[in-house]
């Protein structure tokens, strides 16, 4: 059975899946029933300064896609509403009865290292394993300047990791917002200032729908909305790439990264290892079906893991980064067709009409009486996939390589490109 | 074949509390799907393009294109895309035998044996509109045109409403009480529930230019001649009107014999049809929907015993495989390979039927005499045309009346549809005649004009 412990950052937890701050780790009582559901490690919902901030009703918003609920989801809730010391005395309650696993703090004061000064050493005693900077919240906080406002900002990314580092012996976990234009900017600002670890991504500013009746953003508080905090399945791209570009980074090699947006399965969150995370944060997907998700989570990972020969998270953390490779350094002279099986065509025509519409009019159809059968045109098809993709019945439409004679080019060899350099021989 | 007696009489008080219960008799067969269901199902519809189902509609409804009206929350669109090519889109949406037209089509059905519910979906989108009373046309400008349809089922009035919004004035004649044709008359009363038929054909009539003159029939009073000569086109919407009668029936008639469709238009037009005696033993001859209809009313009128007696196999059958397997789920026996060759009778009243079994169509000698006792039997072998004697007679083959593509009979400016011209005794086909009808007709009142 594959191992699936890690030690991230100093950190040991005994799986790879954590949950994000967010409200399921906002009090004892939700993070004793992850822990009793077999969760490797928490990040407490973030902690502030006194007196606690006010929340607002309703918070969440979600995007519902051709019947899937919660495809994308947002919330325009703030860090904790409860009094500092209520949650450091419920810190050290828990960490004292969980000693194995993971228990990491998150953490938004002004920013001033007055303020990070006095709260450090507090939560520091709480015996938890380490601290999360928030710096990724980028709605309401921010407003105040704090969390995405910082995070935006390298210099100050730099600044207040450094007083951490300082002013505690905790290892220090930058959270990132991914409301920036260029990722690495503060990932490395962080590393500038000494962070332990980087975690990504905290969540997209956002407006997930507008209420057509009450002519509002949804959600709607008393008739009006703001923006809020994108997360869910759907930004599980978005943080992907995120996540790769960092890890591809030469500048923050060695540096780990905890892998959050969007992860909901296991599979999930083997993708996100794979580009590099060394742990994965999860909390769309427990806010919509409850802790128990996990049992699935570790015993999908551990199969796969067997499967494939790999005996613990190491074996492939970081296996696909280096494929993920920027495009100039693809293989220009790589050619698949479409291939349609007809034995497990249901005739529904959308790959038909997805091509002859919108790509190459590679895809024709054969009438026989009622009866149709789709046919690629090869010397059309230029293996976009789009058709593969519009099917909906798994295998019926594949994409077959073809024998190229020809050796490997890229664009940076291609004729076509008036600054080729000439292949090394 | 007319039931000298009564059959209506007080049943005991058990039997009217089991009628009220939740497997009412006359419950919804297939119940509306709720707003959540509808969107599932609607999201199980892939949108094919140039979709099979749509071919397989006989009005060539945009099956794809109201789905996704209804999965985008955009009812009244879904709605009006159905009755732009079926008027009588909600009472198909009950009636229709989708598994063997839209619904077996559906590519859903070859990728996993489930097809998207089409039927349930058109239910649920027509349902909406007629809920709030939104007429989905306007008429034309009046056109000064005016049309002769006779008959006021689903063919006479799908081309009325047809005609009526293209600016025709329309008066329909109806030979019996109510308008709705079979709707109203022949279908089993758990297929089309809280008198949808009548409510249906008031949400078309509502739309104006229509007007219904009943007890109006072909005949001595109302000659096809005159109405040639008084309107600018005809439509023949007649149904059949006769049922055809067993062979070895005798001339006198017999207590508890009868034809299914009168058993099923009294049920139909009962104002207390629970109160209906079915019979104890029913024995139900024919192969049809008609037949299943008759037989299921039977078992849930609480018949102890009821048989379907048909004369060949189970492929043979008019009524589909789900008609037949929702039939015996319901408790029906159903027999094949049974010719019937004589009644039984006792003191005037039905006691039997004698039936020769066998395969003709292997050969094999029906030879083998089965009698079956029976307190009631119903005839389902069939209906036909009958017309009275006319003044002029549009051309008939195989007691059908004969039409072109634009149901055009062989009487210039006389049209025809429904179930009195050849082609599948279908509410869906006879929608789709009166609507080719009325496209035929308004182009030759448009060529008139000119």
């Amino acid at each position: 059975m594959a191992d699936l412990s890690v030690n991230f950052a100093s950190i040991r937890a005994p799986n790879p899946f954590w949950l994000a701050s967010a409200p399921p780790t906002d009090k004892e009582y939700n993070v004793v029933r992850a822990f009793r559901a077999g969760w490797g490690g928490v990040v407490w919902k973030t902690l502030g300064e006194d007196p606690p901030i006010v929340n607002v009703s309703s918070r969440y918003g979600a995007v519902s896609y051709a019947g899937a609920r919660m495809a994308g989801f947002s919330n325009i809730e703030l860090i904790t509403d409860r009094p500092l010391e209520v949650n450091l005395r419920e810190i050290a309650t828990v960490k004292r009865d969980w000693p194995d696993r993971a228990l990491v703090v998150s953490l938004m004061v002004p920013c001033t290292e007055e303020s990070w000064k006095r709260i450090l050493p507090r939560v520091e005693a709480t015996g938890c394993d380490g601290i999360e900077l928030n710096f990724g919240c980028p709605h309401g906080m921010s407003e105040r300047g704090m969390g995405s406002a910082v995070g935006q900002v390298p210099e100050y990314v730099e600044m207040v990791t450094r007083w951490c580092k300082q002013h505690s012996r905790m290892p220090v976990i930058v959270k990132l917002t991914p409301n920036v234009t260029d990722i690495r900017a503060p990932a490395r600002a962080a590393k500038r200032g000494g962070a332990d670890a980087l975690s990504l991504i905290n969540t997209i500013q956002s407006i997930v729908a507008v209420d057509l009746d009450t002519m509002a953003p949804e959600p709607v508080v008393d008739g009006q909305g703001t923006h809020g905090g994108y997360c869910g399945p759907a930004v599980k791209p978005i943080a992907l790439r995120m996540v790769a570009e960092l890890a591809r980074d030469p500048e923050l090699a060695g540096l780990p990264i905890s892998g959050i947006g969007g992860i909901s399965t296991w599979r999930d969150a083997a993708e996100f290892i794979a580009l590099g995370a060394g742990t994965v944060q999860v909390c769309t997907a427990v806010m919509h079906r409850g802790f128990r998700i996990i049992e699935e989570m570790q015993d999908g990972l551990a199969n796969w893991m067997d499967e494939k020969g790999y005996a613990g998270i190491g074996s492939f953390l970081g296996r696909a980064v280096p494929n993920f490779v920027h495009w100039e350094d693809l293989n220009l002279d790589y050619v698949t067709k479409a291939r349609i099986d007809p034995a497990l065509c249901i005739e529904c025509g959308l790959c038909h009409i997805a091509c002859e519409d919108t790509s190459h009019q590679a895809i024709a159809i054969h009438r026989d009486g009622v009866r149709r059968r789709f046919e690629v045109i090869d010397a059309e098809c230029v293996g976009c996939n789009l058709c593969a993709h519009v099917c909906p019945v798994s295998g019926c439409i594949r994409m077959v390589a073809q024998e190229v004679a020809r050796p490997k080019r890229t664009w940076k060899q291609h004729p076509n490109n008036p600054d080729r350099r000439e292949a090394a021989e | 074949m007319d039931e000298p007696a009564s059959i209506t009489a007080t049943p005991p008080a058990d039997e009217v509390t089991s009628a009220a219960g939740p497997a009412g008799l006359f419950s919804d067969l297939h119940p509306p799907l709720s707003h959540d269901e509808a969107l599932v199902e609607a999201n199980r519809c892939y949108f094919c393009f140039d979709a099979p189902c749509l071919h397989a509609c006989p009005t060539g409804i945009d099956i794809p294109g109201f789905i996704r009206r209804i999965a985008t929350g955009n009812l009244k669109g879904a709605a009006v895309r159905i009755l732009e090519e079926n008027s009588f889109g909600g009472s198909c949406a009950r009636v229709c035998p989708t598994e063997i037209l839209c619904e077996q089509a559906c590519v859903r059905r070859a990728q996993e044996e489930r097809p998207v519910k089409i039927g349930l979906l058109q239910r649920h989108a027509t349902d909406w509109l007629m809920d709030r009373q939104i007429q989905p046309f306007q008429r034309a400008p009046a056109s000064g045109k005016c049309v002769a349809v006779v008959g006021a089922g689903p063919a006479g009035l799908a081309c009325a409403h047809r005609l009526a919004r293209h600016g025709h004035d329309v008066t329909v004649f109806e030979a019996r009480a109510k308008p709705g044709g079979l709707n109203e008359y022949g279908i089993a009363a758990y297929k089309l529930v809280d008198d949808f038929a009548q409510r249906e054909v008031a949400f078309l009539l509502a739309l104006g230019g229509i007007r219904i003159e009943y007890g109006r029939a072909l005949g001595a009073d109302l000659t096809l001649g005159a109405l040639r000569r008084d309107f600018d086109a005809v439509f023949l919407g007649l149904g059949l009107a006769g049922v055809n009668g067993l062979s070895c029936a005798p001339e006198a008639p017999l207590v508890g014999l009868r034809d299914a469709v009168g058993f099923i238009a009294e049920l139909r037009q009962a104002p207390e049809p629970r109160h209906l005696m079915p019979g104890r033993r029913v024995i139900v001859i024919g192969g049809g929907n008609t037949a299943i209809d008759a037989a299921v009313q039977s078992r849930r009128l609480g018949a102890e015993d009821v048989t379907i007696a048909y004369r060949r196999g189970p492929a043979e059958m008019g009524a589909t495989r789900w008609e037949q397997d929702f039939a015996r789920t319901e408790g029906v026996r159903i027999l094949h390979h049974l010719t019937p060759v004589g009644l039984v009778a006792a003191g005037g009243a039905v006691a039997g039927v004698e039936f020769a079994h066998g395969r003709p169509d292997t050969a094999q000698p029906a030879s083998e005499r089965v009698t079956l006792p029976a307190d009631r039997v119903l005839i389902a072998i069939g209906q036909r045309l009958d017309l009275p004697v006319l003044d002029v007679t549009p051309r008939i083959v195989a007691g059908r009346i004969v039409v072109d593509a634009n149901c055009e009979t062989s009487l210039p400016g006389v049209f025809a549809g429904g179930d009195c011209v050849a082609g599948q005794d279908l509410t869906v086909r006879a929608v789709q005649d009166g609507k080719v009808a009325a496209e035929a007709i308004h182009r030759r009142l448009a060529d008139l004009r000119e």
